[in-house]
């Protein structure tokens, strides 16, 4: 009983971890960069879905709609305001533009983290769920949205792949996170490929946000956590890497979950970050990571 | 040196200042405004209620002329709900705008780091809303050094007694309830409130069958009810005040089917019902007071204008925060001074009818020196629901509008 509810729960919270990181990996894969307004533009979705659906009375899938809009929007103000100045700078050394870029993202993402308290409070809000109720699984009582959560983390996942795979964009974002100066040669305009990776990134964080909204809910206090979050999943599974982003996405939800079930719910994080620096030290470039 | 020469150069600023503003105005100088400093957590639920209560009654006392003259006038600091962002506000205020008395805080671990401030500064502060025994026990440990320091909110003792006088009439007597599991958030406040309850609930009648103690940034809550559930108790009783959507949707989502009741200081305000979208039916709440409760006859004609100003009703720390700046005033008036020393003096002989009931506090030798006094007659405190999108008072019976009901989820077992 109690593991089929550890097998369920961890099911829900590993895929909404891998929805999240799986765009800042891909970023980070083709860019090279490091987006720490992460968390802050995953809350922006939630928050702009709970606004549109509570405040505004547009609905529930509108809401969630406008939540991936909104998520969509700040990632393009994110790489046109903050990214691209920094990389198109000649007074930043392009040795230093890495560095430049953390810093840029970390504090746009501390900026809409105030704004949000600032607007909305700090306090925790919650999505309305599109399906309600709960189902009994394996004895063990599911409410109906966090089984739809997964589903759509696995299909948006799934059609990702596809993407990447078998359309002519999406293997010249591959090629991308190859070879940039390979595809330019092809006559790929580089910018254009970011573009839709800082577009794909963004529907993806939006629909993390929202989802996420809708499972545990969030606050401006979450844009820290999921940020980090995101960043040890990535660093775990090997920067750059989707695949090993998902594997270790299901290995820090798992292990979450067993901690809060098996030990305490105070000491969830701990045994996954362990886990990480351990990896740090006998696999530097993560589980799957290239380099 | 420096001191001494700032200190002359600001005094000659000051006098060329004012004989300037003399001479401009070429009025007679009104005596001096009695400052107020109001510190708190602008962008929390529970805090932000704090300042915009103060102002309105300083606007009040305003509008009837003031005391003896002398206008209330309101300087207002953000906190962002931090310890030294406080204790930079109240150097600030103390230091730089003068005041005269500060209200400060809704949380525990705040007030605490302020009370030393206080004591050094020897500046009258009143706490609207943190909870936590230490804040009056030092106090007592120490009159002559923290005397400048009020608790205007009930201690986490007294909020114990009070979920317990409530869950005797409501959860004993009426639903013949036998068994409890508390679950509250790791903070300072919930501290001498868990002593509190792990005392009380036992002698009323529930059993207490596990503790759970949670840290407050927890997101996901499912794990903690299924290990309530497990161990099938028939109502959990909370302390949370960090967290209280989360838990609340969750609750819902998951369909815990067993009541909560007990202290949920987020659902103390009016936006709780949006934020949870309306997941907070069923949930009983203490509290001071609420809307549409005639505690006294001044606690609805408060709420109401509250809400006509500011778009929604006050969480519970708007409600003490409103009779603070009104019992500070009636100290000063009857100090015929705001001088700190005689303040606290005046402070200490309050007996102030406000909208949470009427105010007195303890004095020098009781333990919780400082504190409001809880007991009949006094304050009490009440039992609300989450009921229909609207929060109803369900407790004492004098107050009390509607009867207890549930969301069709939980499963009362009796």
């Amino acid at each position: 009983m109690r593991a089929f509810q550890i097998l369920i729960d961890g099911f829900a919270i590993s895929a909404l971890y891998a929805l999240g990181a799986t765009g800042f990996t891909l970023i980070f894969g083709v860019s090279g960069v490091l987006n720490l307004s992460h968390g802050a533009i995953m809350v922006a979705a939630a928050v702009a879905a709970w606004a549109a659906a509570s405040v505004l009375n547009v609905g529930t899938y509108a809401g969630a709609l406008i939540g991936v809009g909104v998520a969509l929007l700040t990632a393009f103000l994110t790489y046109f305001a903050v990214v691209k100045p920094i990389q198109d700078s000649r007074r930043i050394p392009n040795e230093e533009k890495e560095i430049f870029v953390l810093t840029g993202t970390l504090l746009w993402g501390i900026m809409i983290q105030e704004l949000i308290a600032y607007f909305f409070t700090n306090n925790a809000k919650t999505v309305l769920p599109i399906v309600e109720g709960v189902v009994e699984i394996l004895g063990v009582r599911t409410p109906k949205n966090e089984i739809f959560t997964a589903i759509v983390c696995c299909l948006v996942i799934a059609l990702l792949w596809l993407l990447v795979n078998r359309t002519r964009t999406g293997k010249a974002v591959l090629a991308a996170s190859m070879n940039p100066r390979g595809v330019t040669l092809l006559g790929l305009e580089l910018t254009n490929i970011y573009i839709v990776v800082w577009g794909i990134y963004g529907i993806l964080a939006g629909i993390a946000g929202v989802l996420l909204g809708m499972f545990l809910g969030v606050s401006s206090y979450s844009v820290g956590p999921l940020t980090a979050s995101a960043f040890s999943i990535v660093v775990l599974g090997g920067l750059g890497s989707v695949s090993g982003s998902l594997i270790a996405a299901f290995v820090v939800g798992y292990l979450e979950t067993l901690t809060a079930y098996l030990v305490s719910p105070a000491y969830r994080t701990i045994p996954a970050l362990l886990l990480l620096v351990f990896v740090m030290y006998i696999r530097p470039q993560g589980l799957l990571g290239r380099r | 040196m420096r001191n001494g020469l700032s200190v002359a150069v600001r005094i000659a600023i000051g006098a060329t200042a004012a004989g300037a503003l003399m001479m401009a105005s070429g009025a007679v100088f009104a005596a001096d405004p009695i400052r107020i400093g109001v510190i708190a957590e602008a962008q929390a639920i529970a805090g932000a209620s704090i300042p915009q209560a103060a102002q309105l009654a300083a606007d009040e006392i305003n509008a009837n002329g003031g005391v003896d003259g002398r206008k209330i006038e309101i300087i207002s600091y953000d906190n962002h709900s931090s310890s030294a962002d406080s204790v930079r506000a109240f150097q600030r205020a103390v230091n730089e705008d003068k005041v005269n008395a500060v209200i400060a805080s809704y949380i525990s671990e705040v007030v605490l780091a302020l009370e030393p401030w206080a004591s050094r500064l020897k500046t009258p502060f009143v706490t609207p809303g943190a909870a936590s025994n230490e804040i009056s026990k030092s106090v007592h440990a120490d009159y002559e050094k923290n005397k400048y320091t009020f608790h205007g909110y009930l201690t986490s003792a007294a909020l114990a007694l009070s979920v317990c006088d409530g869950a005797k009439d409501l959860l004993v007597d009426k639903l013949h309830m036998k068994t409890a599991v508390i679950m509250s958030e790791d903070a300072a406040w919930t501290k001498p409130l868990d002593v509190g309850y792990e005392e009380c609930l036992p002698k009323i009648g529930l059993k207490v069958l596990d503790h759970i103690r949670f840290s407050p940034d927890t997101t996901d809550f499912t794990p903690i009810f299924n290990k309530i559930e497990g161990s099938k108790p028939d109502v959990i009783i909370t302390g949370i005040s960090h967290v209280g959507v989360q838990p609340t949707v969750q609750w819902k989502n998951q369909q815990v089917p067993i009541p909560m009741f007990g202290i949920a200081s987020q659902a103390t305000n009016e936006t709780f019902g949006k934020d949870t979208n309306q997941a907070a039916e069923g949930v009983l709440y203490q509290g001071v007071s609420g809307p549409g409760v005639a505690v006294t006859p001044k606690s609805v004609p408060f709420a109401e204008s509250f809400k006509k100003k500011f778009g929604n009703y006050p969480s519970y720390a708007g409600y003490t925060a409103y009779d603070e700046v009104y019992y500070i005033a009636d100290a000063v008036k009857r100090a015929g001074s705001s001088d700190a020393d005689k303040l606290v003096d005046a402070l200490e002989k309050t007996d102030w009818e406000g909208t949470i009931g009427r105010v007195q506090f303890y004095g020098k030798d009781d333990p919780f020196t400082h504190s409001i006094k809880y007991g009949k007659g006094l304050i009490t405190g009440l039992m609300l629901q989450w009921q229909d999108g609207k929060q109803s008072a369900v407790w004492p019976k004098d107050v009390a509008k509607v009867d207890i009901k549930f969301p069709s989820f939980i499963k009362l077992s009796n």
